[in-house]
This record gives C-alpha cells, sequence and structure tokens, in this order.
C-alpha cells in the first residue's frame, strides 16, 4: 500500500464520456491493499468500464464480504452506493437491493474465500434467484487478508509459500455458476484489461447474474514458483475461445466480421455483445458443451477465459415474482403499505 | 521499438524541462528542496555552481525555464523559478567562506578579458581558481557591463551587482577599470596572455534614420541615454515622451523616463501585441505604472519648429491577420503625436572597431566575428569570443553559459590540448528511497497556484530612481512557493527484468504515462498509449522486452509529476524513483572527473 492517495491532478487529454465525467471521477478512495495485489487492476477496469459505460455515479451499488478482494468496492466509483457485508453473506444482501431497486446498477465484489467457502450457499442460491448483478470473484486460491491459507479453489498440487502442498479438490466457480443456471459466465485475468473491460461491460448489461471469475494473482502470498495462481503460471497456462466486444445501444456495429466468426446478442437495454470466437468449434451458448470444456482444459492444465457461456434470453428475478417496476423508494406510502386492512384479508384468505 | 538507451546523458536530462532549458543547465528542483530545507545557502551554492549570479538573475534573468516548466503543462503557470532564485539570493547566511578561490601557486598562464559583463566575469570565476592570472579591462569607472549601465537600479539594485562582482575579483580576478582596449593587435603584440577573451557586448544601439533626427537633442538612442542615466549623467527628462520600439530595452526606458519626471510616457509599436520583443511580464510592469503602449504605430519623421521637437507623424496601420501571421497590411491615416523626448529603442549592433582586420580573426558579412558555437574560439588561436559579442545581443545566462564553455576552452588551449575533446556530459543517477513508503523527497501533489511577489506601491516607488520595485517573496511565501515544484530531477527509473506485469504502476499513474503494451512499429505503439501524447517534442521511454509477456513499458515523460507512485505501487522495485544529477563539464573538470562509467551510473 502507499501512504499518500493518489493525487488530484489529473492528464489534461483526459476525454469525457456522455455525462461530461473523465475515468478519474470513475475512482474511489485510495487502495491499502499490497502494492502489486492483482485485486486492485480489477478495480481499474472496473472503474473503466463504468466510465465506458458512463453510468451515472448514485445509480451504482457496490456489494461485498470480508477479504481483500471485499475491500475494494471502496476504491471505485466514490459516488455510488455500497454495503459491506459479514463474511460470505453479500449475496443476499445484494439480492435484497435488487429486489428493492431493480434500476441499481449492482456490482458484487468477493473472494474465493469469501464465495467459495464460507459463502458458497449464499453463492449458490444467489445464482438460483437470478438477480441482475455483476458478481466478481477475485480469485487467488488464498484467503490473502488473513495471510495466505490455501481457499477452496486452490488446485490440488499448488504449493503454498513455505512449501505445503495442496491435497484437496478445488471448488471451480464457473463450473457451479454453469451447473446452477447462471445466465452469463465467464473468466479472465487482472493482468488483461484488454478481455476483462467488455466482460465487465457486458455483464452489467446482460440482464441477469452474470459471474466474472477474474484470477488475480495474490501478489504478497500466492505470486511463487509452485503456484499454479501466480502472474507468471496464469499468463502462461489460459486459453481463450471466445473474445467479447460490446456495443454500446444506438453505436452503429462497426467492425465487419467474416460470416460464422461473430455472434452478436442483443440485449434487453439494445445493447450488443459481439461473441467472437477465436476457436471456431466452440459454442458459447450451449451450456453443457461450455461445462465439459472447462472440465477438459482443466485436466490438461488450462484456465479456459474469455466469455464461456452466455444465454440470450432467461426471465430474471423479476419478471418471475411480477414485482413492481418503480423501487420501493419510490412507491407511494400507499400502494407501498396497503394497511392492516388488506393484511387482515390477506391472513384470512390462508385460513 | 528500440529500447531507450538511459546512458545517453541528454535522456534524463531531457526530463527536468527547466534545466533543459535553462542555458547553463541550473539544477532548479535541487536548489528549490534546499530552499524548502530553510538551508538558503546551499540553494544559493547550487546555484552558483552553473548561474554565477544568483542575487542579480534572481531579480533581471530572461528566465527560459519558466515557460519550459512543466507545470505549464499540467496546470497553467509554471512554478516562479526566478524569484525561488532570489529567495536563495535573499536569504542566505554568509558563504563567503564557502566560495573558491585562486590557488597559493598560480598555473602561470595569464588570460585577457576585454570587457567586464557577465561574460568576462565568469571566464575570470572559472579560471581564477584554478590558478590562472585573470586581468579584466573595462573601459567604464565600474563593472557589470549592461547590468550595470542598462539594467535601471529599480530593477536591479547596485548593491547587489556589487557583492556579486565582488565575489570574483575577490578570488583574485583582477579589475583594470577605466581602461578601454583600444587595439586588440596593441594587446596581443607583447605576447603577456596566453589567451584573450572577448566580452565586449554588443555596444551599439540602433539608428532610425527619418526625417528630422539630427535636428534635435532631444532625440536619444535608448541603450546610450540608460548608460547615461545609470552614471548620473541625464537626470530628467521633459513631460512626455515617446518610446520607438517595443521590446525590453524599450520597457526600462520608458519606466526610467518616469522616475525622471516624464508626465505621459507613450509607448509606439509598429505591429499588435502578439509581436511585442519584450517579455510579458515587463509589460506588465511597465502597465502597472500607467505606460500606455500603443499599437500598430510606424514612425515616419521628428517633427521640428524652430530647432524644437515637437513630436512625431506616424502612419497607423491596419493589419490582416491569418491566425497569428500578418498577411497584409495598410496605411489608415497619418498621425501626429506630440512629445517632448523621444527614446529609440529598436535593438543592438555588435560593434569591433578596435579589432584590427588584418590579425587572423575573420568576420562574416554582417560584421560579426566568426565564433565556433561550441568552442566559441575565433579564427585566431588563442582569441575566444563569448556574450553578446559572440553572436548579438541575448542576455545575462546565455552570457554566463558562454563564459563557462570559453574558459573551458581556454583551459584546454592553454594546456596544449584539443578544443574540440572536450570532456562528456554525464549524468549520475542516486536512489531517493529510504524507507518502504518514504522517499527523501515531498512528493505529494500540491495544487495550490503560483504566488505573487508583492511590489513596493505605486506612490513610493516614484521617490527615487533606485527603489527597487519587487519585494521579493519572504521566507512563509516562498515556503508556499516551492510545494509547486514537481521536482522532475527525481527521476523514474525502471529496471525492465524485475517487472511482473502486474500493471499496478499503470493503474496509480495519475497522469496516465505509462503503458505496456505489444512490441510494434513506433506509430502503432504510439496509436495504443495510454493516453494520447499531447506534446510530441517530449522524451519517451522504451523498456526492453518484459520478461513474462515480451510486452514493453512505455512511459510519455511529457505529464509525468514525478509522484513516485508507480515506484511505491510496483512490488519488485521495478520502478525506482532516482535523482539525476547532470553534469556539464566546466574548465578545470577532467582532473577531478572520475572514470565515465562510474559517473553516470550510482
Ligand atoms: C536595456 C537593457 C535591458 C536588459 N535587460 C536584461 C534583463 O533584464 N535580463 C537579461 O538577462 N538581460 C538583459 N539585457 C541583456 C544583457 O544585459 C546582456 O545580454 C548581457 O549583459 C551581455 O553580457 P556580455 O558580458 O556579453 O556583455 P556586456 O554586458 O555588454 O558587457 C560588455 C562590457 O564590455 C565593455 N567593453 C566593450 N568594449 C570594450 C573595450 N574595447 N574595452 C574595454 N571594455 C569594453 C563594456 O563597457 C561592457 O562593460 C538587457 C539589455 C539591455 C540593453
Ligand atoms: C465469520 C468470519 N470467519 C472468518 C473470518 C476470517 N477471514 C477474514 S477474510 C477471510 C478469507 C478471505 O479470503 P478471500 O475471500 O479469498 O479474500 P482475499 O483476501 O483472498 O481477497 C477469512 C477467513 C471472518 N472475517 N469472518
Ligand atoms: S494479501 Fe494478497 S490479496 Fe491481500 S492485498 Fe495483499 S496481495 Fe492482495
Ligand atoms: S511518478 Fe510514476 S505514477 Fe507518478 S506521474 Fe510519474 S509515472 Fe505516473
Ligand atoms: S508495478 Fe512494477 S511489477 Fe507491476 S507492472 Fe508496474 S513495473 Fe511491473
Ligand atoms: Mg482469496
Amino acid at each position: 500500500m502507499s501512504f499518500m492517495p493518489k493525487p488530484k491532478v489529473a492528464n489534461p487529454g483526459l476525454p469525457v464520456n456522455a455525462l461530461g465525467l473523465n475515468r478519474r471521477d470513475y475512482e474511489g478512495g485510495m487502495s491499502t491493499l499490497c502494492a502489486g495485489c492483482g485485486h486492485d487492476s480489477v478495480t481499474a477496469a472496473i472503474v473503466q468500464a463504468c466510465y465506458e459505460l458512463a453510468l451515472p455515479p448514485q445509480s451504482v451499488a457496490k456489494f461485498s464480504g470480508i477479504g481483500c478482494s471485499s475491500k475494494t468496492t471502496a476504491y471505485f466509483v466514490a459516488g455510488a452506493h455500497g454495503f459491506n457485508a459479514v463474511h460470505g453473506r453479500m449475496p443476499s444482501i445484494a439480492a435484497g437491493a435488487h429486489a428493492a431497486n431493480r434500476h441499481l446498477h449492482c456490482i458484487g465484489v468477493s473472494g474465493d474465500g469469501d464465495s467459495l467457502s464460507i459463502g458458497l450457499g449464499q453463492f449458490a442460491h444467489a445464482i438460483r434467484r437470478n438477480p441482475d448483478m455483476l458478481y466478481l470473484i477475485e480469485n487467488n486460491g488464498v484467503y490473502g487478508l488473513t495471510k495466505g491459507q490455501f481457499s477452496a479453489s486452490a488446485d490440488v498440487g499448488s504449493r503454498s509459500r513455505k512449501g505445503d502442498v495442496n491435497e484437496q479438490r478445488p471448488i471451480d466457480p464457473v463450473l457451479l455458476a454453469l451447473a446452477l443456471g447462471a445466465p452469463f459466465v465467464a473468466r479472465s485475468f487482472s493482468g488483461d484489461k484488454e478481455q476483462l473491460v467488455p466482460l465487465i461491460k457486458a455483464g452489467l448489461a446482460c440482464g441477469g447474474f452474470a459471474l466474472i471469475d477474474v484470477l488475480s494473482p495474490c501478489v504478497t502470498f500466492n505470486d511463487h514458483e509452485g503456484s499454479t495462481k501466480s502472474y507468471a503460471y496464469v499468463r502462461e497456462h489460459r486459453e481463450a475461445p471466445v473474445a467479447v466486444d460490446y456495443v454500446a445501444p444506438r453505436r452503429e456495429i462497426e467492425v465487419r466480421y467474416a460470416p460464422g466468426e461473430v455472434l452478436p446478442v442483443t440485449l434487453h437495454d439494445g445493447s450488443n455483445v459481439l461473441l467472437r470466437k477465436l476457436d471456431p468449434d466452440y459454442d458459447p451458448t450451449d451450456r453443457a458443451r461450455a461445462a465439459a470444456f472447462v472440465q477438459e482444459r482443466a485436466l490438461a492444465n488450462e484456465y479456459v477465459t474469455g466469455l464461456i457461456y452466455m444465454e440470450p434470453e432467461r426471465r430474471d428475478f423479476h419478471t418471475r415474482h411480477r414485482t413492481a417496476e418503480e423501487a420501493l423508494n419510490a412507491l407511494p406510502f400507499e400502494r407501498l403499505c396497503p394497511g392492516a386492512g388488506r393484511l387482515a384479508e390477506i391472513q384470512r384468505g390462508f385460513r | 521499438m528500440l529500447p531507450t538507451d538511459t546512458q545517453d546523458p541528454d535522456h534524463y536530462h531531457r526530463v527536468v524541462d527547466c534545466q533543459w532549458a535553462c542555458p547553463a543547465h541550473t539544477d532548479v528542483p535541487e536548489y528549490i528542496r534546499l530552499i524548502a530545507l530553510g538551508r538558503y545557502g546551499d540553494a544559493y551554492l547550487v546555484n552558483r555552481q552553473t548561474n554565477v549570479f544568483p542575487g542579480i538573475l534572481g531579480r533581471v534573468c530572461d528566465r527560459p525555464c519558466e515557460p519550459a516548466c512543466r507545470r505549464t503543462r499540467v496546470e497553467a503557470r509554471p512554478v516562479a523559478i526566478c524569484r525561488l532564485k532570489r529567495v536563495a539570493a535573499d536569504l542566505r547566511e554568509d558563504i563567503t567562506a564557502r566560495l573558491p578561490r585562486a590557488p597559493a601557486r598560480g598555473n602561470g598562464k595569464r588570460v585577457a578579458c576585454i570587457g567586464a559583463g557577465p561574460a568576462s566575469l565568469t571566464v575570470a570565476n572559472d579560471l581564477v581558481p584554478l590558478g590562472y592570472s585573470v586581468v579584466i579591462f573595462e573601459q567604464h569607472a565600474q563593472a557589470g557591463g549592461l547590468m550595470r549601465t542598462n539594467i535601471p537600479s529599480f530593477r536591479l539594485p547596485a548593491a547587489v551587482l556589487d557583492e556579486e562582482i565582488g565575489y570574483i575579483t575577490a578570488m583574485g580576478a583582477e579589475l583594470r577599470l577605466g581602461t578601454p582596449i583600444t587595439s586588440l593587435a596593441a594587446l596581443l603584440e607583447p605576447g603577456d596572455f596566453d589567451a584573450v577573451f572577448v566580452g565586449s557586448g554588443a555596444p551599439r544601439g540602433k539608428e532610425l534614420r527619418l526625417p528630422g533626427r539630427d535636428d534635435s537633442d532631444r532625440i536619444h538612442i535608448g541603450i546610450a541615454w540608460l548608460e547615461s542615466v545609470a552614471f548620473g549623467h541625464v537626470t530628467s527628462i521633459g513631460e512626455r515622451v515617446l518610446i520607438i520600439g517595443v521590446g525590453n530595452t524599450a520597457m526600462d526606458c520608458c519606466r526610467s523616463s518616469l522616475r525622471l519626471g516624464a508626465k505621459s510616457v507613450r509607448v509606439m509599436a509598429r505591429k499588435p501585441r502578439g509581436f511585442f520583443k519584450a517579455s510579458e511580464w515587463e509589460l506588465e510592469d511597465a502597465e502597472e505604472e500607467s505606460v500606455e503602449i500603443v499599437v500598430n504605430h510606424a514612425p515616419k519623421a521628428f517633427v521640428i519648429r524652430d530647432g524644437r521637437l515637437q513630436g512625431m507623424r506616424f502612419d497607423r496601420l491596419e493589419y490582416e491577420m491569418d491566425g497569428e501571421r500578418i498577411t497584409a497590411q495598410r496605411i489608415v491615416e497619418e498621425v501626429f503625436v506630440p512629445c517632448d523626448d523621444v527614446i529609440l529603442a529598436i535593438g543592438q549592433e555588435n560593434a569591433f572597431p578596435w579589432i584590427e582586420r588584418d590579425l587572423g580573426i575573420e568576420f562574416d558579412a554582417q560584421d560579426l566575428p566568426r565564433v565556433d558555437p561550441v568552442t566559441l574560439a575565433s579564427t585566431r588561436r588563442g582569441v575566444f569570443f563569448g556574450g553578446d559579442a559572440a553572436f548579438g545581443p541575448k542576455n545575462i545566462i546565455h552570457a554566463v553559459a558562454q563564459g563557462h564553455e570559453a574558459a573551458l576552452s581556454i583551459d584546454l588551449h592553454c594546456r596544449g590540448e584539443s578544443l574540440t575533446e572536450r570532456p562528456p556530459r554525464g549524468v549520475t543517477l542516486q536512489s531517493r528511497r529510504i524507507g518502504m513508503h518514504d522517499w527523501s523527497y515531498r512528493n505529494d501533489y500540491d495544487a495550490r497556484e503560483r504566488r505573487l511577489v508583492p511590489h513596493v506601491s505605486l506612490r513610493e516607488r516614484f521617490a527615487r530612481l533606485d527603489v527597487e520595485v519587487e519585494l521579493g517573496f519572504d521566507a512563509a511565501r516562498a515556503a508556499e512557493e516551492v510545494r509547486r515544484c514537481l521536482n522532475c530531477d527525481i527521476q523514474t527509473v525502471f529496471d525492465a527484468p524485475l517487472c511482473i506485469e502486474c500493471d499496478a504502476c499503470i493503474d496509480i499513474c495519475p497522469t496516465d504515462c505509462l503503458t505496456i503494451t505489444a512490441d510494434g512499429e513506433p506509430a502503432e505503439v504510439l496509436a495504443r498509449l495510454r493516453a494520447p501524447r499531447q506534446h510530441p517534442e517530449q522524451p519517451l521511454y522504451i523498456s526492453a522486452a518484459l520478461r513474462q509477456s515480451g510486452r514493453i513499458m512505455v512511459k510519455d515523460e511529457d505529464l509525468c509529476v514525478h509522484c513516485g507512485l508507480c515506484a511505491e505501487r510496483c512490488p519488485t522495485n521495478a520502478w525506482d524513483m532516482q535523482k539525476s544529477w547532470v553534469h556539464i563539464p566546466q574548465a578545470g573538470d577532467e582532473a577531478r572527473c572520475q572514470s565515465e562509467p562510474q559517473r553516470r551510473r550510482a
């Protein structure tokens, strides 16, 4: 960490978005993470994506649990709403907030410990509920905040800094999300913003639960030789069958692609996600084959990154529950609280 | 792209914009930090090492460093570099014991300097401590050149001149005042001197040949008039004064006139404002004193009646402009402007009536001596030129810079060495890290705006000719202004093999200077920079291929605020903040010089 906040001075040539804000306007407080932590790069990618999407800062709601990764919600979009939940309980808080106000852009940031150990149940049920939220797991294979114990995502054979070898099988959040029906599943790397930023934008726009498992090295406890989540290892062992380009609503799709090479998916807000196939045999809309592919490649010690699965049509939480369009805080009191008479009526219906 | 050769002494030097722009390459950020620490004497000596006259230059330097200041690119106004120099001079403790002296035994070599302006004084300053006996011949009764005779005392007090010139005479330079050299042949003939330095300046004011020019004694030539004022030969002037020309001499003439009794002073300019030669601050100072600057008036004739100057006739002009260029001009009308005196301030020329043309010293078509711009040697062995005498009128800091180079040449010449094999420039780097998050410099960016220098009130300043108008910063104001310096000499130094490409530096850099990207043709690489280049003349740093991905680190030096956050956020110390010491050789340096590689790398 540094003791000096990033100075307010900015490059005078910085462009502004449709709201007249520049990228620096989407920054948050000073990071207290270790210098070189992958999580800080993910923060920078979120800043970049929110700036590019021209999200009004007050339309963003940030959620997290406990962990170094979970601390990062303080470091982006200072003007957003935020809730820092207890360990592993972020998914239910986020789902609740989304239930109360469907117009918020919900961003959950969690860690492999927070989501795959203590919070695994919450994580699984959030996927089932399918709230419209972007769920980022900053996956480093360790509990960084508590000094580097193996987490549930540590690979078999991966070594700790002191030399211990992990023997338990890992939980892969990507496979879990595929199995539980998440409509948007991706994996990326903190050291590759060219891949990560468009994924974040597409995930925010996709309209349902979007999981991005971001391999985000813990530079202090898990960046050594023998680790399978170090910068060097991840850089060497990743492949991407599909790349994503995000095209905002009312923007022409400018690039011309060879037929069959690109699959445009139009989202509910009119934006387009262009799925660019890098592997011609891969079909990002086939859930079962996607899962098989990820598993196959894992056996060959390769991380599949990029967009792994995307379902164009899926009923989200609010459609399913036929909830009000307005946020609860915008409903007139009479509609929000129909009164004791109506309550008695409902109760009578159950007798 | 080809990795940057950081061993090239110019690479890091260019990053220090002010130091690069200063003809003498004064280590500006270093002295500013010393002022911040209250070490005024040390700050003074850092200045003196390169610019010799910190007290003088802290008041009247042309300050090419300020428009170059990085602060003008990230914010609007430069650091008050020049005024801080004055702070070092004003607030310094007694440093006389720390000044160089002539050694107990001389080296037996004798050098003559013609003229006691800043150029000659610098030559003496550099050579006397090496054991040379230096004799300075000056026609006037006082030393200082135009600094004494032309720069008015309300800008540059005589006491400041006396003190800083006194340092050089106290070293052992011999000053022969009231001794004009009327024949160079006569000086060279007896062979008394091993080398001669001509620092006689550009003494002749330009004429304006118009009808009526010779019919009145109330038409003056600016630099001669200022000299008469400086020596007390002229003590008054008429109520209405016209100044012709709008350069710095004109500014001194108009402000001097006000102090000698003029009530209305007009500076008549031929062209519109953007074309004025005077520095912005000199114009401001003159206008503050209610000098009227009249644009677009071309002088046509002096109007003399009954032997008395009545005024001048001008053509009033109109210009057609294309952006900042004049494309056409036309005369609108003729106007008469009444006045009692006219001062011509339209430029200076060199003149060498005392140099015989058969001495082997070649002159060009403009009657300027042929002088080598690097060695400052003339075409006759052992005769050197510097300052305004060499290349026409410039300013004090150029004269000083050339004085240093000439002294170096004279030393080489006297030791029988080649003038062109000059000791190389170099840069030494030294880390400024003193702890995990601690640096031995203050790296936080201070957003405050430039502090203003207080002036003596408009009522008091005209009381006498020599009331210094600017008061200078006091310690408190100086302490605020120094915080604006961006420490450009604390360099970001990159060690490519250490980088693990975590992006921490890229993400933290407040001004988006850094990019990690695939290598390629320069045009493609530059198109991928995180922020488009705004000043392509500013240096780029290109690293060798990075270990993990083979990509390269690119740094656009343009807007780096030297906050050190890249180095602080780097987990592997691939970035470090290192002070650069730019070494510009001076006379006698080779003797002290370490071996080349040692000097370049800390
Ligand atoms: C009105 C005016 C204002 C200026 N203001 C500034 C300013 O604010 N800042 C700035 O940086 N520069 C300023 N300058 C320019 C600056 O003063 C000169 O560029 C500088 O002094 C040149 O130094 P020099 O050593 O080459 O020569 P000079 O300063 O001209 O010194 C030459 C000396 O040689 C003597 N000399 C000449 N011939 C002989 C001879 N044959 N024998 C003996 N002695 C001789 C002269 O008397 C003189 O003393 C100003 C110039 C003028 C005219
Ligand atoms: C209920 C509870 N149990 C245990 C802890 C201790 N604890 C704090 S952070 C953490 C793990 C964080 O790991 P992860 O989510 O991977 O975050 P990282 O620091 O690696 O980014 C644990 C176990 C806690 N804070 N609260
Ligand atoms: S301990 Fe690891 S995860 Fe936590 S801040 Fe440091 S590098 Fe990042
Ligand atoms: S010192 Fe480093 S972080 Fe700071 S502005 Fe310069 S390059 Fe950027
Ligand atoms: S912070 Fe250091 S290790 Fe990380 S990318 Fe920058 S230079 Fe490389
Ligand atoms: Mg973790």
